[in-house]
């Protein structure tokens, strides 16, 4: 690919903002952190019905073992991170702010269940059939790993009426700070484009562009050379823009389609997959193995060693911290997800899920808000709504109950990105009403 | 000169004129034929629109109260029995006259009582807050203290109390209307009868954690020890998920669970105090008494067998 000058780069059109990219620990290469002694693994990990719990107390357990089984077709299936014994099954605290029913496994010794291929070696020849590769990523528990924790298996499976043709590999992470895709793109393209093509041959589409951000130059570079030869599959660079990452921009950006409102993105024909969930699908489809442990970002400016961890799923988020050197005197808050969609956790041993892209220290001087003005009407959040909604109107409807006119000013479309909080130069909490719009509606429609 | 004047005014008086005639026939055409009843069951109606009546409004109500055959399901909380019956005189129907009921806060978590974990900054808001995480204290099941519940009242029944962080409702304003308590959303306000003397007897509590971590998270927690459960002997108490339920219904305000109480969860409004620690006396009297013929029967059992030896 020849070097293009940044601004003749793809880029979604609507609104949009250019936060610090602060992307820290973009050298630091994975890092595998050991089984840990203790894992505690929530059922309340992804978008959809909780799964049942299968196991019992003082149960033995082998690593990749289903320990919760899918209920219902938007569910997913729990395994275990680890070989060992089951402990308590309680409700424990755990990042959403809230207990969930979770399952504590006292760790011994590193046991994977036969027929789980734990090597590193390639295998680039698909042999399932696009069946088997539904199934296979259903009982392999892979769930959208880009923040939203949606079962992978319902985005493969699309209504028959929708043909899909284009499949989109998401590596734009736009999100400041975090870098777990882009290491995964730096260090695993090889499994990354077979993961693709697995996709590709599931959906039965010809098509798949990866799409990343134009600040991961050598991720641009590589994968470009190794698709070069590919039937289908290109790589495209795009401009650093917030939030490119969200489903509906990118497809946006790359395909020029507009995903229409309460749609989703196979009405336009196409498929959005995140690069750590292709990756998890390689994994899942070629060498057996269930999403038992993903890549963590752990960052802040004042954090020792910033770096990339393999993590377990369930690892405290303490232990976790503490591998990049624990946390650094004067932190203020400690953030599940990246600076503009993540959400402060207030307890540190919450265990790591499976949609924990990042753990990111705040210190203390940046982790409060700021004084808020008055609107003075300037119109910024407008620019910047990547929906092309008018977010201090919803602000100002929902904080007058008129909930049923901020529905009329289409709400609910709303991807929560922050960026109208942003942009606001009077520090507008608008995010937050416009949250409070929208639960008030869910409420209504319950 | 005056030629103009003559004119104008002959032009406007019979423009005025037909004007006239064309709105006198049109208000003879499309009269609406209103139920000269409906104005005034508005008129008996409080006018509040608060919307405690399940309606969007008083004048939508007064439709309904005018349509239904029957007025059982329909009641104005905030008009009550007197009202409902100026209504019914109004319609000629029959009225069932309901308990009076009031809002009763199911929280007891002050902030002495529960220790603070976090701090929150975002809008002051209970359904944003409660979107993110649990509160910002180890409960999360208790109140989170923002007042919504307050700016919903349409009444000025209710205010923060600053010293413990909770809401509080002034008895004699609430109207029962519904509104805050469709509005928290931790559940934590409820309906419950005014009951007799205005005595209430509920358990402000709404933590479901087993008993020790319950108390971890707040010193003034139900703990579901279930000693009002058999202090109880109306069968109102239920222990359900680690937590006591009162059935409003059969509780007879006797106030004994509340006496048993060590957390102090079980609150008793307007129950004197001197009842309370008259039932307090009486309890510990037994319990004594108890413990004395305990004490007398193993003295005799041990009698018995020293004689039998």
């Amino acid at each position: 690919m020849s070097l293009r000058a940044s601004t003749e780069l793809k880029h979604f059109h609507k609104g949009g903002v250019h936060p610090h990219e602060e992307k820290l620990s973009a050298d630091s290469s994975i890092e595998v952190l050991p089984p840990p002694k203790m894992v505690t693994v929530s059922v309340a990990q992804h978008i959809g019905a909780p799964p049942e719990i299968i196991v019992e107390r003082g149960q033995a357990v082998k690593a990749g073992e289903v320990i919760a089984e899918h209920k219902g077709f938007v569910s997913a299936n729990i395994h275990s991170p680890v070989s060992g014994r089951i402990g308590k099954i309680d409700p424990v605290m755990d990042s959403s702010g809230y207990k969930h029913m979770a399952i504590a496994i006292r760790s011994k010794g590193d046991d994977w269940l036969e027929g789980i291929d734990r090597t590193d070696a390639l295998i680039t020849e698909i042999t399932a059939s696009s069946e088997e590769i539904v199934e296979k990523v259903l009982s392999a528990g892979i769930v959208g790993q880009g923040g939203a924790a949606f079962p992978s298996h319902v985005k493969l499976s699309p209504p028959k009426d929708k043909p899909v043709d284009t499949l989109i590999v998401n590596g734009v992470e736009c999100e400041p700070y975090l870098t777990a895709d882009h290491r995964i793109m730096v260090e695993k393209p090889r499994e990354l484009i077979v993961g693709t093509q697995i996709l590709m041959k599931a959906l039965g589409v010809n098509r798949a562009i990866i799409g990343i951000e134009n600040n991961k130059r050598d991720a641009i570079e590589l994968l470009t050379e190794l698709t070069k030869d590919l039937d289908g599959i290109s790589v495209e660079a795009l401009r650093v823009q917030y939030p490119q990452g969200g489903e509906r921009q990118l497809i946006e950006a790359l395909l020029g389609r507009e995903v229409p409102s309460a749609g989703l993105p196979h009405d336009v024909g196409a498929v959005v997959h995140n690069v750590g969930t292709t990756y998890s699908i390689y994994l899942a489809v070629q060498k057996n193995q269930p999403l038992v442990e993903r890549v963590v970002t752990v960052t802040g400016k004042d954090v020792e060693k910033p770096s990339n961890f393999m993590v377990r799923v369930g690892t405290p988020v303490a232990e976790v911290i503490a591998a990049a050197g624990g946390v650094p005197t004067g932190t203020g808050k400690v953030i599940n997800g990246g600076p503009m969609m993540g959400k402060a956790i207030n307890d540190l041993q919450v265990p790591i899920t499976k949609a924990t892209s990042g753990l990111l220290l705040i210190p203390e001087e940046e982790s409060h808000r700021s004084e808020v003005y008055n609107c003075v009407r300037c119109g910024k959040c407008i620019e910047a709504c990547p929906m092309g909604l008018e977010p201090y109107r919803l602000m100002l409807l929902s904080k007058g109950k008129n909930h049923d006119k901020a529905k009329e000013e289409h709400i609910m479309d709303c991807l929560q990105c922050g960026s109208c909080s942003f942009i606001c130069p009077s520090n507008r909490p608008i995010l937050d009403y416009i949250r409070l719009g929208r639960s008030k509606l869910k409420k209504v429609s319950q | 000169m005056s030629e103009i004047v003559i004119y104008t005014v002959v032009i406007l008086v019979s423009l005025g004129a037909v004007a006239a005639v064309i709105l006198f026939w049109v208000s003879r055409r499309f009269k609406v034929e209103e139920d000269p009843r409906l104005e005034r069951v508005l008129e008996a109606l409080p006018s509040t629109n608060c919307g405690g009546c399940g309606m969007p409004g008083c004048s939508a109500f007064a439709g309904a109260l005018l349509t239904a055959q029957d007025l059982s399901e329909l009641y104005c909380p905030v008009g009550g029995n007197e009202v409902m019956k100026e209504v019914a005189e109004i319609l000629g129907k029959e009225v069932t006259e309901r308990d009076p009921f009031v809002a009763v806060v199911r929280c007891s978590g002050s902030f002495e009582h529960r220790k603070q974990t976090s701090v929150y900054e975002g809008a002051e808001s209970c359904t944003v807050a409660a979107e993110l995480y649990g509160g910002d204290h180890a409960c999360a099941y208790g109140c989170l203290g923002l007042g919504e519940c307050v700016e919903a009242c349409d009444f000025e029944a209710m205010y923060m109390d600053e010293r413990t962080g909770l809401p509080v409702i002034i008895e004699d304003k609430c109207t029962a209307c519904n509104a805050c308590v469709t509005t928290c959303p931790k559940d934590i306000l409820e309906l419950w009868p005014v009951g007799r003397k205005h005595q209430r007897i509920y358990v402000a509590c709404k933590n479901e954690e087993k008993s020790g971590v319950a108390r971890k998270e707040c010193a003034i927690a139900c703990t579901g020890c279930a000693k009002c459960f058999d202090e109880c002997k109306k069968d109102a108490i239920t222990i359900e998920n680690n937590l006591a339920i009162i059935d409003y219904e059969k509780c007879s305000l006797c106030s004994k669970c509340v006496v048993v109480c060590e957390s102090g969860v079980l609150h008793a409004d307007n129950v004197p105090e001197t009842q309370l620690v008259k039932l307090a006396a009486a309890r510990e009297k037994r319990i004594a008494k108890e413990k004395e013929k305990k004490r007398l029967e193993k003295e005799a059992a041990l009698a018995e067998a020293k004689a039998d030896k």
